[in-house]
């Protein structure tokens, strides 16, 4: 299975990283042999076998539902690239 | 004996018996960093007041009889455990601006311990790289040259190669680094240090830039494996800001240095012996086995079937997870915004403009395998695949105590080798990958230099929480092996 420049553009655009004409050849190909060198698992015999999704040897804890933090919004605002008042100011998304 | 000629142990001790002060000992340390860094590009941001006066502190608190073993010690800490007051990078240039409110966890305690912080150490762009070249602020030298080529520019490795370089430069006395597939490891083996990745959820995540969440792992990199241990016993521990972190006692790590490998079962895993890799490296490899052997080991030949796929299932898993951690770097919150027409527009932008070759395509790999219609061929093939190479440590740890293996095909290549295409770098973590894979300690030890003068390492993998085990085993290769060599460039 191999990308096509359609397939990989439209990658991008799901990855939300905008990508020129000149880059899709180039990205195609490193794209492409990425994926062919993981193809290799196709050999391997994986019926019965569960799923692994993480490192940890345990199964996650959980906590009471209750507020550890808050009241911070200075904090939480000081790396904002644009902000009005205590909001993250973006371009206009409704008209 | 020069002041850099000291390992944390030795500092420690002078620094108790007020010998040295924390303030000459850093002093010491910034002047080499001002003198060198230029150089190496070891450190991507430097804070010499900050340490000095942390140094003050630090004398304060010996004088008091308060000290710990880390008190008043110099070190790099690499620029993906987020600092606060201090920019945190992630050697992304998406971050530039990020200066976080907030410290890591493990950071935190290294900074409650009472070490001393000299700067920021540069690494592979959110980690992602086996060479520190993908780095935004500029690629690492490392102070390790060919004997024959003395000019040529070698890498440090990866992705820890700022805190590999600034360590092996006695630049920094010691470093912490993190370990996504070999990150710490395979960085040690080429600059000549001990390095450590320890068992998944030992180390807090919390505050560290996420890469792949179900292997990254923080660790110390330093001269031995004594010194290891002292900053692995203060990184380590609980912490309930990340979920997958372990409720789990920390022993004294330096007390399993001298408990010596008699009786102890090697594993040797037939699988390790790919066929082209270096012959230096096997001979190496050897030694290690005779070095254990003679020492009262039982050395156990062991197969990891499923070794072979390790990178492939890395190749899928660890990009999967990175495309959804790197999601948030929007240009809304923090970091780098570039304007667009629209919000979606922003978003392209931003993230185009903000990271490098290498993030890109792995967040495009990512975003495809966890795409509608491959998430099965790809994603959850992968997770089955690495329950198996989970279940092939299962099994060896049934009949072993800890496996032997080399850290890295290869010793430091030159700046710019290696770039043909993406897989040929990616092959550099072969040795390191199925380890972190099934979230099992393993550590990097000096063990030798190669025909062109170069440091090569061996590695020890233990059980699940048995550390110490692989403390002992690489103590015992340390002593045996031996090694002193130093690079040239270095502090002096």
């Amino acid at each position: 299975m191999s990308l096509d420049a359609a397939t990989v553009r439209r990658i991008a655009r799901l990855a939300r990283i905008r990508v020129d004409d000149t880059e899709v050849e180039t990205l195609k190909s490193e794209l492409n042999a990425i994926l062919g060198y993981v193809e290799q698992l196709g050999e391997v015999n994986v019926d019965g076998v569960e799923p692994l999704s993480g490192g940890a040897q345990m199964a996650l804890r959980s906590r009471e539902d209750f507020v550890t933090d808050g009241e911070i919004a200075e904090k939480v605002l000081a790396n904002a690239p644009d902000r009005e008042q205590n909001f993250f100011a973006v371009p206009k998304v409704v008209e | 004996m020069s002041i850099f000629d000291l390992t944390i142990a030795q500092a420690s001790a002078k620094l108790a018996a007020k010998e040295i002060s924390a303030v000459e000992l850093t002093t010491a340390y910034n002047d080499a960093v001002a003198a060198l860094n230029p150089r190496l590009n070891a450190y991507i941001t430097t804070t010499p007041e900050l340490a000095l006066e942390q140094a003050q502190a630090a004398d304060a608190r010996i004088a008091a009889g308060d000290a710990t073993a880390l008190t008043g010690i110099p070190i790099a800490m690499k620029d993906l455990f987020c600092t606060e007051g201090v920019r945190t990078t992630a050697a992304s240039k998406i971050l530039e601006p990020f200066i976080p409110p907030y410290e890591s966890t493990v950071s935190a305690k290294l900074k409650a311990a009472g070490a001393v912080t000299l700067g920021k150490a540069n690494l592979d762009e959110f980690a992602m790289g086996s060479s520190n070249i993908t780095s935004g602020y500029g690629p690492v030298e490392n102070p390790w040259k060919r004997a024959e080529d003395p000019d040529a520019k070698l890498v440090p490795g990866g992705s820890s190669g700022g805190s590999a370089s600034a360590v092996a430069a006695r630049i920094a006395l010691a470093a912490t680094g993190t370990d996504t597939g070999g990150s710490i490891r395979q960085p040690a083996a080429f600059t000549g240090l001990a390095g450590i990745k320890p068992t998944y959820g030992r180390c807090s995540r919390f505050g560290i830039v996420a890469f792949a969440s179900s292997l990254d792992q923080a660790g110390p990199m330093a001269r031995n494996t004594e010194d290891c241990a002292i900053l692995l016993n203060a990184m380590s521990g609980f912490d309930e800001k990340d979920s997958t972190s372990a409720q789990r006692e920390v022993p004294d790590f330096t007390k399993a240095l001298n408990r010596g490998v008699k009786g102890l079962k090697i594993g040797i895993p037939a699988e390790y012996r790919l066929e082209g890799t270096n012959p230096e490296i096997l001979a190496l490899w050897d030694k290690g086995i005779e070095w254990l052997k003679a020492q009262g080991a039982e050395i156990v030949e062991i197969s990891l079937p499923h070794t072979k796929y390790g990178l492939a299932v890395y190749y899928i898993v660890a990009p999967a997870e990175a495309s959804s951690n790197l999601a948030r770097y929007d240009g809304v919150r923090f970091g780098k915004r570039v304007d667009g027409v629209d919000l979606i527009d922003m978003y392209e932008r931003t993230r185009a403009a903000g990271f490098g070759p290498e993030v890109k395509r792995r967040i495009m790999i990512g975003t495809y395998v966890l795409s509608h219609g491959y998430y099965d061929a790809y994603y959850l093939k992968a997770q089955k695949v690495r329950n198996l190479i989970l279940r092939d440590f299962t099994q060896a740890f049934e009949k072993v105590d800890a496996i032997l293996t080399p850290t890295a095909p290869s010793a430091a290549f030159g700046l710019g080798e290696k770039m043909d295409d993406p897989v040929t770098m990616y092959l550099n973590d072969v040795f390191t990958v199925p380890a972190s894979l099934a979230g099992v300690p393993a550590m990097s030890v000096p063990a030798g230099l190669n025909a062109e003068g170069l440091p090569l390492g061996l590695q020890v993998i233990g059980k699940h929480f048995d550390e110490e085990t692989v403390f002992a085993v690489s103590a015992a290769i340390e002593n045996a092996a031996g090694f002193s060599a130093l690079p040239e460039l270095r502090a002096k």
